[in-house]
């Protein structure tokens, strides 16, 4: 029980932060129930990045900070190609310039730097990264572009009879829920009952047992890289379709990090909770925490959100440095 | 005696070609010598590019136009050179440092299209004798040209336009006194340019007793759940918007999430541009902004334009974007800081200028109505004239709508209450100058 303190402690914190704003009447229900579900929303959009880089880390120990680039780079790509053809069309063409995108990391950055330390490979996907973020930019443009999904975007009231003026929610906003639990579910299908899928995770759990029974490290990174980038071209895909298609959209999904920070690099239920756990949490401390945070210290003013996220993150870090579903790594020295 | 013949031919040979040498090497910078050089810091690429792209395409045509059609200004061929500064400061300064020292005589006038760029230079400009012009943008107080020699916020500032935005809902709400117990939220980019209009609108609310929200969105501005759902829970009666880039679309696309009304909404003019509207769709229809230099359109300088540089496969960016709103206020910018140099060579003869020189004529800049016309403007700015003592020349602007494909301007100007909000330039640039130990200029003196 000594053990579990800390998390519980911060369980509690979390809570009692999450109630705070109920109980001191700062908002009624109606408005409180809002911005809960608005915050779910944002999560269900960073769990869609964070995916990717949990993917990646559990099969090669590589921590890919390009994957918010992966993510714009794939919807600049569906955005500009569905100008000339059906979005369909476009959405599985896109998926071949991410598998191709994956064949040319594997190739060019991961194979050289096979064995390499991990912050070695860290800072290739920095560069990485950076060269997508460019690139992407220079071949598609660098305008905001639309992907239209075909989802109204008037919001829709619900709960009239129970809330005074009712609950608004965004179709856009359940259509993105919607397409991360189906995310997911493939996600588990392949890991769980696919071949492929079984052979990731050995390769996950040990590499050089994985490569002395015969599976091939080279093949199992690419398809690896492969499914993230399927999963930033989703990410990609309900983003550009809710915030348009730009460059701020690789920016956004650095909220990823926190996510996996606080999730666990190593789990994708950590990913989703993760996620869901940062949006609320942001979208509460900037509703309801900043403006009594500038009243009672007299504080120059300002949005606190961007930040907050990384607090959350640090304050699971300081009790439970695995994240909340992370495997805890035991060295004996 | 031979030797001394050898000694003394070879010491003619040694002089011939150091001449030659000499010759060679002046030749260039004779020839650089009719050149006056303009520095441009655009940003084509990150979170801004959308907006910071036309501008400069339309600043850099203007250069291209008037060596293209005039031969350069006054026979003096234009250079230029662009540094990509992404809208982040520290490359901003970066390219600054870079650029300063370029061509003949330095770089004649920086425009770096950032307000957090230009705090930066600010500090810097001083030094190196070189102007700023910020034209609707920068630092409010930086019209005091006592204190701000440098600086020239020509056309407007962030306190004009909020000014003249309360002025506007006060007019529609039947007069200011009406604004009494009316709720306005400023939803702002969190940065000092969005912060910089909350001085002006908080004295405006003491005065007439509306109630003002601060609504801040971090940057780059694609997260605006929390901001637009504290909007829905205040409902305030109206919104002023002040975003940039991506942030004014993804605003537009959250009023409508939210079912606030766009007609209740009113943007500075950087959150008045196509690109500003069009990403949101049918959701940006009846949403007004504030146009001040450059309302969109086509006049006599934009046929010259597609005439002298697009007809010429010249154009820095495609011809249908010609007479947007950005690409129109960077046409404009261009003007002004070609005039300044063309006012200074009445002074300082047709030749190229040093930074302090063009700086005078910034400081004399008299562009009538007549001067506009000849200059092929007419109806994309009102008049203006700087002294010494007011670096900004006009305090005019105009609400613009968006109708789902084109803005519309009204006809009705407006101007900014100086009354207002002179003593608060007064008041805050003393306060630079005292914190940065700079001297009052004495106008009556000091003209020069």
């Amino acid at each position: 029980m000594k053990q579990h303190i800390g998390i519980v402690s911060v369980g509690v914190l979390l809570l009692a932060g999450l109630v705070a704003p109920l109980a001191t009447g700062a908002g009624t229900p109606g408005f409180y129930t809002e911005v809960l579900l608005g915050g779910l929303m944002a999560g269900v959009l960073y769990s869609l990045v964070a995916l990717g880089i949990v993917l990646i880390f559990k099969a090669s120990g590589v921590f890919n900070f390009a994957q918010g680039a992966m993510v714009l780079f794939a919807a600049l790509s569906v955005a500009r190609m569905a100008e000339a053809m059906p979005l369909w069309a476009a959405a599985l063409l896109g998926m071949g310039i991410m598998v191709l995108v994956a064949i040319v990391i594997e190739r060019l950055v991961l194979r050289p730097l096979v064995n390499q330390d991990g912050v070695v490979l860290l800072m290739a996907t920095l560069g990485v990264s950076y060269f997508m973020d460019g690139f992407g930019q220079t071949v598609w443009g660098s305008d905001i572009y639309s992907i239209e999904l075909g989802i109204a975007k008037e919001p829709v009231m619900i709960l009239e009879g129970v809330f005074q003026g009712g609950i608004l929610i965004n179709k856009d906003d359940v259509a993105a829920a919607l397409v991360a639990a189906l995310l997911v579910a493939l996600l588990a299908l392949f890991f769980q009952k696919t071949s492929t899928g079984r052979a990731l995770r050995a390769v996950a759990d040990d590499h050089q047992a994985a490569q002395s029974i015969g599976i091939p490290l080279n093949r199992i990174w690419v398809i690896v890289w492969s499914v993230a980038g399927v999963v930033a071209l989703v990410a990609g895909m309900v983003w550009g379709a809710k915030l348009g298609v730009q460059f701020s959209i690789s920016q956004v999904a650095l909220k990823a990090l926190p996510v996996v920070i606080l999730g666990g690099f190593t789990s994708v239920p950590g990913a989703i909770i993760g996620g869901l756990i940062i949006g609320v949490g942001e979208k509460m401390a900037e509703v309801f925490l900043a403006p009594v945070l500038v009243k009672t210290f007299d504080l120059a003013g300002g949005g606190i959100e961007n930040w907050f996220a990384y607090v959350l993150a640090l304050l699971f870090l300081l009790v439970r440095p695995q994240g909340l579903f992370g495997e805890k790594l035991i060295d004996r020295v | 005696m031979r030797q001394a013949t050898q000694r003394k031919l070879l010491a003619a040979a040694a002089g011939a070609v150091i001449a030659a040498a000499a010759a060679t090497a002046s030749a260039p910078a004779f020839a650089q010598a009719k050149e006056q050089f303009f520095p441009l810091l655009p940003y084509r690429t990150g979170p801004y590019a959308p907006n910071g792209v036309p501008f400069a395409n339309g600043y850099a045509d203007y250069l291209k136009l008037v060596n293209a059609r005039d031969g350069g200004i006054n026979g003096v061929k234009i250079t230029f050179e662009e540094c990509e500064t992404g809208y982040a400061t520290d490359r901003g300064v970066e390219c600054y440092e870079r650029l300063k020292g370029k061509g003949p005589t330095g770089a004649t006038v920086f425009q770096p299209l950032s307000t957090g760029i230009t705090f930066a230079l600010t500090d810097k400009a001083p030094g190196d004798r070189i102007p700023l012009v910020t034209a609707g943008y920068g630092r409010a107080d930086s019209v005091d040209g006592t204190v701000f020699k440098w600086n020239f916020p020509l056309g407007g500032t962030y306190w004009d336009a909020a000014d003249i935005l309360v002025q506007y809902v006060g007019k529609k709400e039947g007069g200011l006194d009406k604004l009494k117990g009316k709720k306005i939220a400023l939803v702002y980019h969190d940065s000092p340019y969005g912060k910089e209009p909350i001085p002006l609108l908080q004295l405006r609310a003491k005065m007439h007793g509306f109630e003002l929200m601060l609504l801040p969105v971090t940057h780059p501005g694609v997260e605006q759940k929390a901001t637009w759902l504290q909007v829905r829970q205040h409902r305030p009666d109206y919104v002023f918007l002040w975003g940039w880039g991506v942030m004014n679309s993804t605003a537009l696309k959250e009023a409508v999430a939210t079912g606030y009304p766009r007609e209740k909404m009113y943007g500075v003019w950087w959150s008045g541009a196509e690109p500003d509207v069009t990403p949101a769709g049918d959701g940006a229809k009846g949403y007004n902004a504030l146009t001040f230099l450059a309302p969109p359109g086509q006049g006599q300088v934009h046929k010259d334009i597609l005439k002298y540089v697009y007809d010429k496969g010249q154009g820095s960016g495609k011809k249908e974007d010609v007479g947007e709103v950005l690409y129109n206020r960077g046409l404009v910018s261009g003007m002004m800081a070609v005039e300044g140099v063309k006012r200074a060579q009445f002074k300082y003869g047709k030749k190229p200028l040093k930074g302090e020189e063009v700086r005078w004529g910034l400081e004399n800049l008299a562009l009538d109505a007549a001067a506009i016309k000849k200059l092929g403007f007419t109806g994309f700015m009102d008049p203006i004239q700087t002294t010494c003592v007011d670096h900004q020349g006009s305090h005019s602007a105009r609400i613009e709508t968006w109708d789902g494909k084109k803005w519309n301007v009204a006809p009705e100007v407006y101007e900014s209450d100086l009354q207002i909000i002179k003593p608060l330039i007064r008041e805050s640039a003393a306060k630079y100058a005292a914190e940065k130990k700079i001297p009052v200029r004495d106008c009556a003196k000091d003209a020069g």
